[in-house]
């Protein structure tokens, strides 16, 4: 690891004046990714500025009705507070589902959703890769490319977004709120990731020097007919082949609102919307769950090692849906 | 390079080794011991090699003493307060260092153990402020203040934590590197499971279970844990054995005299 001087903020804003005199430098919370990349020198930082003792880890509901979530609270923490688990248990099972007991013992909410990719090749310094060291190539696009993105990538770029807690976000429309050299401002979820285009070094529509502060929940209505579905290599601590975050409101039989996000498949956590599109206002049976899949699907363009995604993704849609639903 | 055939003569020092001899004297090795050692032909190199391993050896006995916590200050060094296994240890630190290095390296408390130093195989896990960490991926300066539990606190007075003798019981372990995470992590997985706190496997979220955990939710609760032996059974067993508190069939047991009489008359036709 290169060397770095080490301070910690004492307020969130003297946590953005720090990094505004440092510019090399970086936020510290759980350390569960910074650290690691630090230690492969992927990343590197002249100046390590620790967040960890900030006020930041109240969860408390909001004048709305909905619900905000500290930056700095553990995903531990967060998926197993009572109004989490309650009103929002969508939220709560796809961060059950992500790494370990330790992990989220550290993981912050704020730290989640700026994970960086697990792409091989971006962790391989001695790989070319556009997202660790632009324009020095890709070396997933005609290399192993099994876990890679089927949506949205570019001729730079073909990683996936690794987090679960972020699926469930974008699913529920959640905004993240931050504070930068300019103020405060709030980013709508589903726009906080982006996709690699020509700058797939960005991983996120944050401006430098910004800090999350909270991401907040609107008023809960998917705390009935949810599901998380996630798929992988293996049983338990595995990142997502594809998962789906589903989330039902009904009106009888009939869906009167629909969300599904997807992980595993693009660069940022990937909202369903050809899906939902096709499911609002429709009832809720296997052959309208199948034709919504297959609308999504219909778009994915897979690489050399991940068609099977494609397939895989399909059934996915279809059986969150049936599990949120509660038909077989 | 010296001539390895000529013996080495003790006046003919380079600058390194007069360094090593004014050093000699924190190891505890008397200067003309050294001396043997390096004169004799050829053996100059691994002389010292196995000076440098005594003299390790010989500081981390002191300090698991506590009687030496802190080295000399470090360049750019930062202090560091833990409070480890209920010793407070005042450190001054590279900012760089983690957790586990320190543990290790400063404190010599090497029951903590460096697997993969990524965050992938648990056998790092030591318990901070009550809640199971990989002190790989943590700071040292992170845990500044706060109190840290390794697998050597675990143990009391009266003797071994129950599940460290339910590890033994059930044979939880075969090469032993990753069982201190093993440990701390079933010793905190009890803990959690009182708080009431859910795992991915819980069926209802809104009633996780405190009671008796089922195997699958002790398989995903331990699942941060990886057993290259694969001992996973038998630690499921060990779990299971102090988190219900009645005691499952052991995995393993001597055979009596009976037994292996029985064995050689069916096996091998011996008469008794």
């Amino acid at each position: 690891m290169k060397p770095f001087e080490y301070s910690r903020a004492t307020s969130p804003a003297d946590a953005v004046q720090s990094l505004a005199e440092k510019p090399d430098g970086r936020f510290l919370a759980g350390g569960t990714n910074l650290l690691d990349l630090m230690k492969e020198d992927v990343e590197s930082a002249s100046a390590i500025i620790d967040l960890t003792r900030l006020d930041l880890t109240e969860i408390k509901e909001t004048e709305d009705g909905g619900l905000r979530l500290g930056a700095l609270a553990k995903n531990s923490d967060t998926a197993n507070h009572e109004i989490v688990r309650t009103n929002y248990p969508l939220l709560s099972r796809a961060m059950l589902s992500a790494a370990t007991f330790q992990i989220r013992n550290m993981a912050t909410n704020g730290g989640n959703p700026l994970q960086r990719t697990r792409c091989q090749y971006f962790y391989d310094t001695a790989t070319p890769c556009n997202k660790r060291e632009p324009g020095s190539g890709c070396g997933a696009m005609e290399g192993l490319n099994r876990n890679h993105a089927i949506f949205g990538w570019s001729d730079k770029c073909v990683a996936v977004h690794p987090s679960d807690m972020a699926v469930a976000l974008a699913a529920l429309d959640a905004v993240v709120r931050v504070q930068g050299p300019d103020g405060e401002r709030s980013i709508n979820f589903t726009d906080f990731h982006r996709l690699p285009g020509d700058e797939p070094e960005r991983d996120t529509n944050l401006k430098p020097g910004e800090l999350i502060v909270s991401i907040d929940l609107p008023p809960s209505k998917f705390a009935k007919h949810y599901y998380y579905l996630k798929v992988r290599d293996r049983a338990s601590y595995a990142f997502a082949l594809v998962s789906v975050a589903a989330a039902l409101e009904m009106d009888g039989d009939t869906i009167k609102d629909v969300r599904i996000a997807m992980g595993g498949v693009a660069h940022k956590p990937w909202r369903a919307t050809k899906a939902e599109e096709a499911l609002k206002g429709k009832p809720a049976t296997k052959q309208n769950f199948a034709a919504a899949a297959d609308a999504e699907m219909a778009e994915a363009k897979p690489l050399e090692h991940n068609q099977y995604k494609v397939p895989l993704g399909r059934g996915a849609i279809l059986r969150a849906l049936q599990q949120a639903a509660g038909i077989s | 390079m010296q001539d390895p055939s000529k013996p080495t003569h003790p006046d003919d020092l380079s600058e390194d080794e007069s360094a090593l001899f004014a050093d000699l004297a924190r190891g505890g090795i008397a200067r003309r011991d050294f001396l043997k050692l390096v004169s004799g032909t050829g053996a100059g190199v691994f002389g010292m090699q196995l000076l440098a391993e005594q003299r390790t050896y010989a500081e981390a006995a002191s300090l698991a003493d506590g009687a030496v916590a802190a080295a000399a200050p470090v360049a750019g060094g930062i202090p560091v307060k833990l409070t480890v296994n209920g010793t407070v240890q005042s450190l001054d630190l590279d900012p760089r260092i983690t957790l586990l290095d320190t543990l290790r390296e400063k404190l010599a408390l090497t029951g903590t153990k460096k697997g993969c130093d990524h965050g992938q195989c648990g056998a790092c896990t030591v318990i901070v402020d009550g809640k199971r960490v990989l002190s790989c991926l943590t700071l040292a300066a992170q845990a500044d203040g706060k109190e840290v539990t390794t697998v050597e606190g675990l143990a009391t007075e009266k003797g071994l934590h129950p599940m460290q003798e339910a590890f033994i019981e059930h044979d939880g372990f075969q090469c032993g590197y990753c069982t201190p995470g093993q440990l701390c992590s079933a010793v905190c997985l009890l803990d959690e499971a009182k708080r009431g706190e859910a795992s991915f496997v819980t069926p209802d979220l809104g009633n996780p279970p405190t009671g008796d955990l089922s195997d699958d939710e002790i398989r995903e609760r331990m699942s941060g844990n990886i057993c290259r032996c694969a001992a996973y059974p038998q630690i499921l067993a060990a779990v299971k054995d102090v988190h219900s508190g009645k005691k499952t069939a052991s995995t393993w047991g001597f055979a009596s005299e009976e037994e292996i009489a029985l064995i050689r008359k069916e096996l091998f036709h011996e008469t008794i």
